[in-house]
Formats: C-alpha cells, structure tokens, sequence
C-alpha cells in the first residue's frame, strides 16, 4: 500500500488521489457474480433494449464500489471510512471485450475528489470529501460526497 | 396520486435476513471491483493491521443469501411492492443512489443480520415523465449485536 495519509498533511481543496478504472462486459459479470445483482441490464442486449436503456449499463453498485476504493486507497489502512454517499445520475457503458483478458479499446472513467471540509469532533480527525467518477468525455456521471477519519501526528 | 396497493408499502420491513461474510466472497467482491487492498488479501498484512484479521470492504454485507422459494416472506413481500409499482404505471427500475454510515469493521467470518424498511415512496413529474423514488433503510447488526451499518438505497421507477 501506498505511503499512510495523515490529517496533518490535508487542507481544504487537497486532491484526493485519481483512480483510472475501465468497466468492461466481463467486469459485469463478475461484478453480477460477487454481488449477486443478476438484473439483466447489466448483461442481456435485448433485455436493455425493452428497458428503453438500449444496450447493457454498468452497474451502479459496481461505480460506488469504485469509489468506496478511491476512498480506501487514499487514507490508507489507519483511515477509517465514516460516511458515503453516491448518485447514480448517468448511464455509463462497458467496453466489450476483443479477447479472453483485453477490452477493446475505449472508454476509462476516472475516480477522483477533492477535501471540502477538515474538522476534529468527539476527539476524530476528520475530513469531508467531495467524490466522483468522470466519464471518458470528462463529465460527472456518479457524484458523491464521504467522510473519513484519518490519523493525526498531533 | 399513488394507488394504496403502492404506499400500504411504506413503513414495511422485510424481516430479519441474515448474512455469513465469508473471506471467498469478500475476495470475489474485490476482485470483481478490481481492488488490491491487502486488508483483503493478504492474510500476514491483515493480522498485523489494527483489525488483526481479513476485512470486508466498506459496502460488503456478505453475498445475499437466495432462501427457496416460498421460505421468504421477505422477498414476497418486495415481489408484491414490483408488481403494484408496475400496475400504478411503473414497471421499469433504475438504481437512484445509496448513503452508508460506517459504525465497526466487518470482518471475514463475521455473520450480520440485516433488516429493510420502506422509508419514503414519493412520485415526481418529470418532462420525459413521471417517476417514483423509493427509499429503503437497512441497518446491519453483527453477531455481537453492534450496528456495524446503515445503508438508505434509492430506487427509481419509471
């Protein structure tokens, strides 16, 4: 893991650490598996289709979990996750895949965020983040806010 | 204006169901996200963490359990909240969002109770049409009877 985040070292506007993330067919099958959302949405073409939705969407517990991860990432193992929240307020699409391990070229949304609010309570050091996921057009797709706990030097 | 077979849902809760967080499906839950964290990985770095064990990631709850069909209040009862939103007009579903409050770690091997309540079901006119925003409430307590979560889940219908 990367180097542990310290309160100290956070100001208001400091940059969450971006998180690149490629959502292919094959993720959502995975992710269909390991969270036992079988909608067919997210898989069946047709089925999308006669849902007025067009063709197969990424999931949007799959973006929050992306974003949960751009969170855990950055405060590291002694951060501790408070509070999250996401919308989902666009569809995004996976990339299909060209072989057994390779997506086709495309799409790479970006996990990103930004401190909004850094504040000591009940003796926690504690940040507020703005959060969100960027579509390849570079348009907020998933936006969120969450707040972390984070160890101090003090 | 809702129909009352709709909003006799709000308030309802769908019972206890009971969650095992087994390390196999946290590892598949992460591997579906893509997410190396050693916290869930990697057996010595967890031991040594402040968990002292294998955790599950903020927004894991254990695979939903699929009880047989006819065992489940719980999932007739929603089955029965679907078809009355279809009848009202609202067939199709999205998933609007979720907030979670984070209160104790889940670790693998930690077994959760979880119960969801119908908060709000609210339409909305909107300019390609009308949509019902449905919020759920569930709470996740752990085997030592601690809420360890709470999740508020919106659904759109439309």
């Amino acid at each position: 893991m990367a180097e542990q985040l310290y309160w100290d070292d956070v100001e208001v506007d400091t940059e969450v650490k971006p998180l690149p993330k490629v959502a292919t067919s094959q993720m959502l099958v995975k992710w269909a598996g390991a969270s036992g959302d079988f909608n067919p949405l997210h898989y069946d073409s047709s089925f999308a289709s006669s849902q007025g939705i067009g063709k197969p969407i990424v999931h949007g517990a799959l973006k929050r979990q992306w974003l949960v991860q751009l969170m855990t990432d950055w405060i590291g193992e002694q951060g501790t996750l408070k509070k999250f929240s996401c919308q989902y307020r666009a569809m995004d699409y996976p990339r299909n895949m060209k072989s057994m391990t390779e997506p086709e070229e495309g799409e790479t949304w970006w996990c990103k965020g930004r401190v909004i609010k850094k504040y000591v309570e009940d003796g926690n050091h504690l940040v507020d983040c703005d959060i969100w996921i960027e579509n390849g057009q570079g348009e907020k797709t998933t936006p969120g806010k969450a707040t972390a706990v984070l160890p101090s030097r003090g | 204006m809702l129909p009352e077979e709709v909003t006799q849902f709000i308030g309802k809760s769908t019972g206890v169901r009971v969650f095992e967080v087994e390390k196999g499906a946290i590892r598949r839950f992460a591997d579906a996200v893509d997410d190396p964290n050693p916290l869930y990985w990697d057996e010595e770095f967890a031991r040594n963490s402040r968990y002292g064990s294998i955790i599950a990631p903020p927004g894991f709850f254990g695979w939903p359990s699929r009880q047989p069909r006819g065992a489940a209040l719980t999932e007739e009862s929603m089955a029965g909240l679907s078809t009355a939103l279809a009848q009202a007009g609202y067939p199709r579903v999205l998933d609007g969002g979720i907030e979670y409050e984070f209160f104790c770690p889940i670790r693998a091997g930690d077994t959760l109770a979880a119960s969801t309540e119908i908060k709000e079901i609210r339409e909305r006119k909107g300019s390609t049409g009308n949509m019902v925003f449905l919020i759920r409430e569930t709470s996740y307590f752990n085997q030592n009877g601690d809420l360890a979560a709470r999740a508020r889940s919106i659904s759109i219908h439309r």
